[in-house]
């Protein structure tokens, strides 16, 4: 099938503003988004710039807005977009390096500002500490984020203010929170009860709907507000 | 711009990151990742990792260690599989203790499935010893040993690309990296530095790699007069999704899933009498490509079934819930309902960099270090995996010796002091940079690899021969000199792929070498080095390791080295 990809660039070398630059490409529908931007950087114009390593969703480096619609792009195929037009932009709210390159770095400060590690200081077992299935299976949804930033940056509380410590960061602290074995809830639940914490959670549900591993982020969000409200985990 | 630290690794996957948080302890570490450590390839191993708890059913670490040896083909190490599988135990109970979320049995306990090629009783009956989480066993080791280094304020340098080591007496004295924001080029001077860059299998058109996995530090010592020990050995994984080479864990053979063939005969009954759709990958990629080869491959196509549809539907969703996403979401196939159709596919380097027990890189056959330098993980060679890995020895690996590397690379560090770095430790680095931008050769970087993604394919995989092999060497020789004439259109300093590409493509070249060379020369069939003009393994002459080497003339030199025996005498593989 033909398709046009439209691709917003912005090189800082040699660009005073973003821009897009418009690519006719024929391409198999069933390739993988990646695959066709691979295919422009390589034979079109090798001054494309993107991240990407796994092409099959797990890694979590080629998040981008792919028609309105952050996603990653080696999770969607071509014919999935039902479109002769495919537009990509870099994810919002976070500094664009280079055309679909966005900075990262507050992220993964915003992620580490959680304490997204389990805190136990007790003696541990000299076999395994103990968890039963059901124990297991309360953080069981959070322990899948890739830290991909796709529901960060789908945001609008984050768009409005960058300080939010946005939802991938809370989904990282839901998954120790909630583990039966961690005994830091409540230092991580004093750190999310700040205006800048779960209290700009507004329930769009942009995160929910855009995680590429189906991650229930809103429902997670409200878990811990819950915790913060009633003190109870 | 300098950088001074104790202890520098590269690479921030499992063994990486086992490494550093290890390493750190005593000494001053940075970790430096052409990618943000989230990203490594580590996080896409699925179904386990491999340890004699026996929270099902009984099994011992000796069985374990058996298992590894048959499953090498008698290639392993004896002495360090000793080490693997006895160390095991204790690093799976250690990741549990860093926060690691295993799946669970009904009693709590981490839950354990078959795999593969482990059995009780030395070559008994398949047992339940790969520890998992569901299907996501690589993504929880990778984000906990993560969480873990976060928690101890390990530094990390993200999106820094190590192209170049400093070697000079035999001294391991740093690395040079290129900053990808800036295209700055940094000097890491080091007193000990941990080469954990992973595998190689991009240099395959079917490949269940990252596209990161560009045998990067492989490459980068070979170079540098370091040898590639046991490179003939590539491991294709038998089920890879068809035409995407996407892994499918054997892990849903280990639940019950089988193969079969177009006419729906579970035909690895025929080629593993005892243990079926659970023999090791080279058995079962050979299988496979036997029966395409015999025109019994689905629609006449090159791929078979791996059927999961007799299992149950809740177990399925509950214990393999990526492998059925990728099936609907990349083949718009329901596993629940209809059988996934896989190919072999290229998936692990059972070769690398030589190193002994403790990680150290040795560069002759008489073991002996080089001061400073050291190899964990996939890059590595201890070698624990021989001619053939098990499933679930990788992850192992990772642990077991990042941990081991860690421990070494502190106390070498805390009784030595920094070794003088040459006058002009990146000129070459910069040398070759400025070559490939101002380059205005007319080839095209895409076309040579893409030849030589094919041609490796083609000629390289799961059989051999002298001929294809001969063929191979040839291409090889074409395109290396062709790369002399890439042009690339970047020609900018801030995040510059194109470059990074180009320099990659550079890589790949080299260790594909390594491989077709040291692979010619083993006249012999052994683990995942079948050749069809020598279809039995000879002991006599070749139970011993490979040690390929570049010399400047761009050929590669050959050596060998002696296999370490100690509880289990070469017999005839069988399952």
């Amino acid at each position: 099938m033909d398709v046009t990809f439209k691709i917003k660039r912005f090189n800082p070398e040699t660009d005073d503003a973003e821009h897009w630059e418009s690519y006719p490409l024929e391409v198999d529908p069933k390739d993988r988004v990646l695959d066709s931007l691979l295919k422009i950087k390589r034979t079109l114009d090798g001054t494309l710039t993107f991240r990407y390593s796994c092409a099959h969703g797990v890694c979590g480096s080629d998040g981008m807005m792919i028609n309105g619609i952050n996603q990653l792009a080696c999770q969607v195929l071509n014919q999935d977009l039902k479109s002769d037009t495919i537009k990509i932009e870099p994810m919002k709210g976070y500094t664009v390096l280079k055309d679909l390159v966005v900075d990262f770095d507050p992220f993964f400060e915003s992620l580490e500002k959680v304490k997204p590690y389990l805190i136990n200081d007790e003696l541990p077992p000299s076999r395994e500490r103990l968890q039963s299935i059901e124990e297991r299976a309360r953080f069981d949804d959070t322990t899948k984020c890739i830290l991909c930033g796709i529901c960060t940056t789908s945001c609008p509380s984050f768009w409005a203010n960058g300080q939010y410590l946005g939802p991938a960061a809370i989904v990282n602290a839901h998954r120790f929170i909630f583990d039966s074995r961690d005994r830091g809830a409540q230092e991580r639940l004093e750190i999310l009860n700040d205006r800048d914490g779960v209290w700009r959670c507004h329930t769009i549900f942009n995160c929910t709907d855009a995680c590429p591993r189906e991650i229930n982020v809103t429902q997670a969000i409200a878990e811990v507000k819950n915790a913060i409200t009633f003190h109870k985990v | 711009m300098v950088h001074k630290f104790d202890v520098v690794i590269v690479g921030a996957g499992g063994a990486g990151l086992r490494a550093a948080l290890e390493a750190s302890e005593s000494a001053n570490v940075a970790v430096i990742s052409k990618l943000y450590p989230v990203r490594s390839h580590t996080g896409a191993a699925q179904g386990g990792i491999g340890a004699a708890l026996g929270n099902h059913e009984q099994d011992r670490w000796e069985w374990h260690m058996y298992d590894t040896v048959k499953g090498s083909d008698y290639l392993g190490d004896q002495d360090a599989i000793e080490i693997l599988c006895k160390e095991a135990v204790d690093a799976i109970l250690e990741m549990e203790h860093f926060g690691l979320p295993f799946s669970r049995t009904e009693d709590g306990k981490i839950a354990q499935r078959q795999f593969g090629g482990h059995t009780s009783n030395y070559g008994g009956k398949a047992v339940r010893r790969a520890c998992y989480s569901a299907d996501r066993t690589g993504h929880m080791i990778l984000h906990t040993l993560y969480e873990k280094c976060m928690e101890r304020h390990v530094r990390f340098y993200n999106e820094f690309h190590v192209a170049d080591v400093i070697i000079e007496d035999n001294v391991c004295r740093g690395v040079a990296a290129l900053e990808i924001k800036t295209g700055e080029i940094h000097i890491f001077q080091a007193k000990a530095v941990l080469f954990a860059t992973g595998g190689y299998g991009r240099a395959f058109k079917i490949t269940s790699n990252a596209h990161a996995y560009t045998g990067d530090g492989m490459a980068i010592v070979f170079r540098r007069g370091i040898p590639l020990e046991d490179m003939e050995f590539v491991q294709f994984h038998p089920t890879g999704l068809w035409r995407l080479g996407i892994l499918i864990t054997e892990g849903a053979r280990g639940e019950g899933g089988i193969l079969r063939n177009k006419d729906g005969e579970r035909f690895m009954e025929r080629y593993a009498p005892s243990i079926k759709d659970l023999a090791p990958r080279d058995l079962v990629s050979r299988a496979i490509y036997d029966e395409l080869q015999a025109g019994r491959g689905i629609d006449g196509k090159d791929y078979v079934h791996l059927d999961l549809t007799h299992l149950d539907p809740g177990q399925l969703e509950e214990k393999l819930p990526d492998v059925l996403f990728f099936a609907r979401t990349y083949l718009a196939v329901d596993p629940l309902a209809e059988p996934i159709p896989v190919q072999p596919t290229c998936h692990y380097a059972m070769g690398g960099i030589p190193t002994n027990v403790d990680g150290q890189v040795v560069a002759d056959f008489r073991n002996t270090p080089v001061d400073g330098l050291y190899a964990a993980g996939e890059v590595a060679c201890v070698s624990v995996h021989g001619a053939n890995r098990l499933g679930t020895n990788s992850l192992l690996d990772l642990v077991v010796f990042g941990r081991r590397a860690g421990n070494h690379m502190a106390r070498f560090a805390n009784s030595t002091d920094f070794a003088r770095l040459p006058e002009t430790p990146v000129q070459s680095l910069r040398e070759r940079i400025r070559q490939i931008k101002e380059s205005t050769g007319n080839e095209n970087p895409l076309d040579i690899r893409t030849e030589l993604r094919n041609n490796m394919m083609d000629l390289v995989s799961v059989y051999r021969s002298g001929e294809t092999l001969t063929k191979m060497k040839d291409i090889l020789t074409d395109l290396k000199d062709r790369y002399q004439n890439i042009s690339i259109m970047d020609k900018g300093n801030i995040f510059n792929t194109d470059v990074l590409d180009a320099i990659e493509l550079g890589y790949l070249l080299d260790f594909s070498s390594a491989i077709v060379d040291s692979a010619l020369a083993r006249e012999e069939s052994r683990g995942a080095h079948f050749r069809d003009d020598f279809q039995n393994r000879d002991d006599e002459n070749w139970l011993k390791h490979t040690l390929a080497y570049l010399r400047d003339d761009g050929t590669v030199e050959l050596d060998y080295k002696p296999v370490s025996i100690t509880q289990f005498e070469p017999k005839e593989r069988k399952y």
